[in-house]
């Protein structure tokens, strides 16, 4: 008999596999690490939601066996305030790509991370548009090819874990797509916080990005994950020439202050209890 | 399927990342197929190749799993 | 009971009485007092309010709060109701019963924010992109705004659609008496729930009248909600057969069902040699214009259309068989007066009288068109 997975436990295993990304996407990989996570949390799988805006990395909620909610490019977390606020018991799961929550939806992400709004949210950053075939992204760091920046980025990227502890999120952390099981473990504590929470996952997008910067191998995006991020403690204590080329991942944010469904909850109270 | 490797053929796309990645250098992509071949007897069950599969076409029995 | 309220205070007091339990939304004038009564009555009520970032965010809130099992609806004008499009359309593909109020004020753009228009009865049918299902409404008196929005929620619950109020901003800011039904002698949609296993659930499967059960989010119906066009399992297709099937039924909400769905009224039509067909503020100018017409012996008419959109097809061609001349006084450059022509199709002459200087029509000007062109 064939083993199952945890993961395979929670897959629409007749809906449409193998799935539709490229071979070698990191978006598998980080779609594993999120139903890990899920699963060491041991919640009735009817009182989870994944919602998600529109790109590659948005397709995650077809494929699993949750409340799924694929919504328009840019706006999942609007989307999912509501269903928080309508099912506040709910574990409210946010997939976006890099384009969708910082790009046309950063408006969203820092309303809802100043709300501390009490939604997990996962960002599978590729650096590029993928689904539309390259384009740059508000994360394509400078210098970088895409579709629409032939000859290199001169725009300055978004670092998302600066943007969400600015903007006042409970819990930051990154990984990346090859460092799997800080990945889960970081989306699992973030599942375990209250208010707004946002676990970076740095990928490779070997078709789009990866084609366009000597990447093109779906192992070359990862053996650059490998080589070039490391601990937050460990970076601080670069040079800043090193700074440039190797990156931070670990756990930037972690506080307890209290959430938008905890407050509003308490506002009925005690609403009510005036009446 | 092997003693400690669960292999879905059908939902491999031949990326090779399980392959570059095992810390034991026991899995080789066949040249043919594209799909990986394992060498289980220098498998450690680490289940990273399960891990990173981006097509969950991977499983590791657990140790001590027959 | 018996009120003064403001149309706007009409339109929230109503949807609170009719369920509505979620707000979410983005100030404009005129449309604000509605989000600032709901901010302050849902908590009341164990419901929720919430200011969004932008009138974006605002319906797809409202698609997410519904889709979680709340009566949900957002107020607006002109320009949020442009920014809500996109998402508009998303409510129609999944079919989340969504309210969205749009006080209307004077455009393009910015325009004429406190000043009377019309001219979103298009936007309002068109401005999503695509073919897509909607059902517009367009109370004309303060009472009348308290019915509607009821209607509203409850159209919108039962054909799983999303339902605009169009209101004018004369009426919204207008204080009229109203008597306040009793809370429980209203009419609710109860969203019917499916009655089958979760995986016997095809969650877009239409029954009779084309319109899927219901489950919210949490229920026990773990089911795949997508903008893309999906088969009755809700996932995405690409076939040509499924994708027709799928659109035949939407359209076919509304298609199938307008005599449910249409609402419209004839004033003084029994007799009538002319009519007026004129909506919201502007129907109260014709009746006015009519009775001093009829003093003077001309047999003239009204009539108004309730429901906008769907528009009142049949009910305008059978209204008109006697009649000789149809005027079309509205606040935008002749969109009802369009409408009334598709329809007519040249079998009655159709004298529009347009007005777009931010002012309402008034019954003097157009008794002295009305007498002009007859
Ligand atoms: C309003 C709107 N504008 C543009 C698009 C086209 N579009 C689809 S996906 C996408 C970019 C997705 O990029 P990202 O969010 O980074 O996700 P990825 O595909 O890389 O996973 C764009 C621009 C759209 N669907 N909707
Ligand atoms: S285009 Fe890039 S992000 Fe999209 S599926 Fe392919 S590899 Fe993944
Ligand atoms: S990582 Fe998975 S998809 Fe890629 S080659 Fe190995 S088994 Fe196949
Ligand atoms: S479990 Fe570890 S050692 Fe065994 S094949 Fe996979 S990666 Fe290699």
């Amino acid at each position: 008999m064939i083993e199952q997975s945890v993961v395979h436990k929670y897959l629409r295993k007749n809906k449409k596999f193998p799935h539709i990304w490229c071979p070698g996407c990191g978006h598998g990989v980080i779609m594993g690490s999120l139903l890990r996570a899920i699963d060491k949390m041991g919640v009735d799988r009817n009182n989870v939601a994944v919602i998600s805006g529109i790109g590659c990395s948005s397709r995650t909620p077809t494929y699993l066996d949750f409340n799924t909610l694929h919504t328009t490019h840019g706006r999942a977390l609007a989307f999912a305030t509501g269903v928080k606020l309508a099912r506040p018991d709910m574990l409210v799961i946010v997939v976006m790509g890099d384009g969708d929550a910082v790009g046309i939806g950063g408006n969203h992400f820092i309303h809802a991370a100043r709300r501390n709004m009490d939604l997990k949210v996962v960002v599978y950053n590729n650096n590029i548009y993928g689904m539309t075939g390259g384009q740059a992204s508000p994360t394509t760091p400078s210098g970088k090819k895409a579709t629409t920046a032939r000859y290199g980025n001169i725009e300055r990227s978004f670092d998302i874990c600066d943007l969400a502890r600015s903007t006042g999120a409970n819990y930051v952390a990154r990984a990346t797509s090859y460092h799997v099981k800080q990945l889960e473990n970081y989306i699992y504590k973030s599942f375990n916080k209250k208010g707004f929470t946002v676990v970076e996952a740095v990928t490779h997008c070997p078709t789009t990005y990866g084609r366009l910067n000597s990447l093109k191998e779906p192992v070359a995006g990862m053996e650059f994950q490998k080589n070039n991020f490391i601990m937050k403690n460990l970076w601080d204590k670069l040079s800043d020439e090193e700074k440039q080329v190797k990156f931070p991942m670990g756990e930037f944010v972690d506080v307890d202050k209290e959430g938008f469904v905890t407050k509003y909850l308490n506002l009925i109270e005690s609403v009510r209890q005036g009446d | 399927m092997g003693k400690k490797i669960s292999f879905y053929e059908k939902w491999c796309k031949g990326c090779g990342i399980c392959a570059a990645f095992c810390p034991k250098k026991c899995i080789t992509m066949d040249e043919n197929t594209n799909k990986p071949v394992w060498n289980e007897d220098e498998c450690i069950q680490c289940g990273f190749c399960e891990l990173r599969c981006p097509d969950f076409a991977i499983v590791v029995k657990k140790k001590g799993e027959k | 009971m018996i009120k003064l309220l403001q149309g706007n205070e009409a339109c929230a007091y109503a949807a609170l009485a009719a369920g509505v339990r979620f707000f979410a939304g983005y100030p404009i004038t005129p449309s604000t007092e509605i989000a600032e009564i709901m901010s302050m009555e849902l908590p009341k009520r164990g419901g929720k309010f919430i200011q969004m970032e932008d009138e974006l965010a605002s319906m797809a809130a409202i698609i997410g709060g519904s889709l979680g099992g709340l009566k949900s609806m957002t107020a607006t004008s002109g320009p949020g109701l442009s920014l809500m499009q996109e998402n508009i359309g998303y409510a129609s593909i999944t079919e989340t019963p969504t309210l969205i109020v749009n006080v209307q004020r004077g455009g393009p753009s910015t325009g004429l924010p406190t000043m009377p228009s019309q001219s979103d009865i298009m936007a309002a049918k068109w401005g999503s992109h695509g073919d897509h299902p909607i059902i517009v409404t367009y109370p004309h008196t303060v009472p009348e705004i308290y019915n509607e929005t009821i209607r509203s929620v409850y159209l919108s619950e039962k054909y799983r659609v999303p339902v605009i109020l169009l209101l004018d901003e004369v009426i919204g800011h207008m204080r009229e008496k109203i008597e306040i039904p009793d809370e429980n002698t209203i009419e609710k949609f109860d969203r019917k729930v499916p009655t089958v296993p979760n995986d016997w659930f095809f969650p877009f499967e239409g029954n009779l009248e084309g319109v899927p059960p219901f489950a919210s989010f949490g229920e026990g119906y773990r089911y795949h909600v997508t903008g893309l066009v999906h088969d009755v399992d809700g996932f995405p297709t690409s076939k040509h057969s499924q994708i027709e099937r799928f659109m035949n039924r939407l359209i076919g909400k509304i298609d199938n069902n307008v005599n449910d769905i249409l609402k419209w009224e004839e004033y003084n039509m029994e007799d009538a040699e002319y009519a007026i067909l004129a909506a919201g503020c502007i129907a109260r100018t014709a009746r006015d214009t009519i009775k001093v017409l009829r003093e003077k012996g001309i047999k003239i008419g009204l009539i108004r259309p309730v429901t906008i959109w769907p528009f009142m097809e049949q009910p305008l061609i059978n209204a008109t068989k006697k009649i000789k001349k149809l005027f079309v006084p509205e606040l935008n450059l002749g969109m009802l007066s369009l409408e009334a022509n598709r329809v007519l199709k040249g079998k009655l002459e159709v004298c529009p009288y347009n007005k777009i200087n931010g002012e309402i029509i008034y019954p003097s000007e157009l008794e002295k068109f009305i007498e002009e062109e007859i």
